[in-house]
């Protein structure tokens, strides 16, 4: 494992020094290159097996990172879909992956035809140097993928909680925040906070000398006017106190829900009432 | 043919010799900022090959029976370093090691103290959870960073906790520590050496390196206005100046960190997101602070991911 592990840095150096060359105007590696990563082929086989992935697929599906992770235990992140429905396409679903995490698979995230486009933000854990994936899904099921290199490390930055018995406290507090739509029927925009810990489990207890169980919210449900919005089946590579922000067509007044739940089955749920002008 | 198996055999001894001399470390340079306090300032930087990790002020009190060793940086052989510093100014043994906080550079020299007979190491009680949790990220950032100069470092985890306060005698010589709530990290804790009136703040105070928030913005700034009240003649930063006089250090790091928290506040009420805070500071425009393009980011985002829960 270690020695894959070394296999895997090794590679993804060698990988960045070409690049240093080649890319002068977009930072660190292109998606092309991190092709050769030993943990990406065995994901890819593992999640998506024999199929064609795309990867000149900017008008598809962006990616934004920062280069250096000013922080690695909360480092955000942006996955959005560029179909805007004129080729009769959507992306029903995007998977976010970190190759060099313990656990590569960040979440996968699922849209309907009704949702206003393919767009998610959120903060994440990210243990090393690495790329980052953003993969597509079209309605056609065809695949497209974009990666960005992400140098998480340095100083004392480590993707562990600031404040875990605070975190602890006040477990399931949720905030829900809505920007109404630029016009009236367009895409508004939401972002909910869940107050959770998002215990990975990694780190031992030193002095029990054994690992805490895994605790860390696993499933988000957004609906609004009762019509899906957003499903997502996420990880602790997810920040402590969970945040995303998300689109959904603001087609009259309704009420938004998110519905939660952690691995210990523990559910919860915000609502906002949205007027006709998008306000809450 | 024998005289040059004899000459390559001398030429390994001599090699064997230099090793030994070399890898023994040289003593760290200490300032005695107070009777018997001494200090080696770290450099102002980030963690280099360069600077093998050197970035943390750390150092030693000697009273009349042992020695307490207050932080022991970034890596074992820095830990050796400032063993060798302490041998150079007293025989009497290191019975105890404290750590300030979990930082990578001011534990990961714990290791070359393990071999001094009887010596405790002492923390605050949420500090072994706090590393553990941290432990092999700060392993990958020394290979990464530090590179070979930080062969053989490792978490050398305290005996002894610290919940609230707690008295160590050096003989003649008494060390009261405190624990705080979260600030720095959520794991403070200061070393006041009553005799000479010297208060070791560890990362609770910083000069002139920027302030890295790892706990709490709001409670730090509550912190800061403790320790501006408590009677301390010398204040030792974890990082920059290794002896102030506490008021104006204190004051403008309170400055900075009040200035993190407001502009952090009209960001979340105008509703951008962590990446606008983030994309909108650099750090170029903080004059003041070294490091700034480094870690200012890294602060706009601890204070946006704490902020953001007020009401």
């Amino acid at each position: 494992m270690k020695r894959r592990e070394f296999i895997a840095a090794g590679l993804v150096l060698a990988v960045c020094a070409r690049a240093g060359v080649a890319a002068p105007t977009k930072k660190g590696p292109s998606t092309a290159e991190s092709m050769d990563v030993e943990v990406w082929q065995g994901l890819r086989r593992q999640l998506f097996g024999e199929r064609e992935i795309a990867i000149d697929a900017d008008d598809v599906i962006g990616l934004e990172t920062p280069y250096r992770a000013a922080d690695a235990a909360s480092v955000p992140i942006a996955m959005r879909g560029h179909l805007d429905g004129s080729d009769g396409r959507y992306i029903k679903r995007m998977w976010l992956l970190i190759d060099q995490n313990p656990t590569p698979v960040v979440g996968v995230f699922e849209f309907f035809p009704e949702s206003a486009g393919a767009d998610v933000e959120t903060r994440v854990r990210v243990n090393d140097y690495t790329f980052v994936r953003a993969i597509a899904e079209t309605s056609d099921d065809k695949l497209y993928m974009t990666a960005n290199f992400v140098k998480a490390s340095g100083g004392c930055s480590a993707p562990a909680s600031k404040d875990p018995a605070a975190a602890a406290q006040s477990l399931g507090r949720m905030k829900l925040r809505i920007d109404p739509p630029v016009q009236p029927g367009g895409a508004a925009r939401a972002q909910v906070l869940i107050r959770h810990p998002n215990v990975t489990g990694l780190a031992m207890d030193q002095l029990t000398r054994m690992y805490p169980q895994p605790h860390y919210v696993r499933k988000i449900t957004v609906s609004y006017r009762d019509r899906p919005v957003m499903n997502a089946e996420v990880t602790f590579a997810i920040a402590e106190n969970p945040s995303f922000r998300f689109n959904f067509r603001h087609d009259g007044a309704g009420v938004l829900v998110v519905h939660a739940e952690d691995t210990e089955d523990t559910q919860f749920e915000a609502r906002a009432r949205v007027d006709e002008n998008g306000m809450s | 043919m024998l005289p040059r198996i004899a000459g390559f055999a001398a030429g390994l001894v001599l090699a064997a010799v230099a090793a030994r001399v070399w890898g023994a470390a040289a003593p760290l340079a200490v300032d005695e900022v107070a009777p018997g306090v001494f200090v080696h300032q770290g450099r102002i930087e980030d963690l280099s090959r360069d600077n093998g990790g050197d970035i943390a002020n750390i150092g030693f009190v000697v009273g009349s029976r042992c020695v307490a060793v207050i932080d022991t940086g970034s890596t074992r052989r820095i830990g050796e370093a400032l063993l060798a510093a302490v041998r150079a100014h007293t025989e009497l043994p290191v019975c105890y090691v404290i750590n300030t906080h979990m930082h990578l550079d001011h534990v990961f020299g714990n290791a070359a103290f393990e071999g001094e007979p009887g010596v405790e190491f002492v923390a605050a009680a949420r500090m072994p959870a706090s590393l553990s949790a941290r432990a092999e990220a700060y392993l990958r950032t020394l290979d990464h960073e530090v590179g070979e100069a930080a062969a053989g470092s490792r978490a050398v985890y305290p005996t002894t906790l610290v919940d609230d306060t707690a008295t160590l005698e050096l003989g003649g010589r008494r060390l009261t520590l405190r624990a705080w709530p979260t600030a720095h990290t959520d794991n403070d804790l200061t070393v006041h050496d009553e005799q000479t009136g010297t208060l070791w703040t560890g990362d609770l105070l910083f000069e002139r390196f920027i302030p890295i928030i790892d706990g709490s913005i709001r409670g730090w700034l509550d912190v800061i206005g403790q320790l501006s009240r408590l009677p301390a003649k010398h204040m030792v930063p974890g990082h920059g100046a290794v002896d102030v006089a506490g008021g104006d250090a204190l004051s403008r790091e309170q400055a900075y960190l009040a200035n993190v928290a407001e502009t952090v506040r009209a960001a979340i009420r105008r509703g951008d997101s962590l990446r606008d805070v983030l994309d909108a500071g650099d750090g170029s425009q903080i004059a003041d602070w070294a490091l700034a393009e480094r870690f200012h980011g890294r602060n706009l985002s601890a204070a946006y991911t704490e902020l953001e829960w007020e009401d």
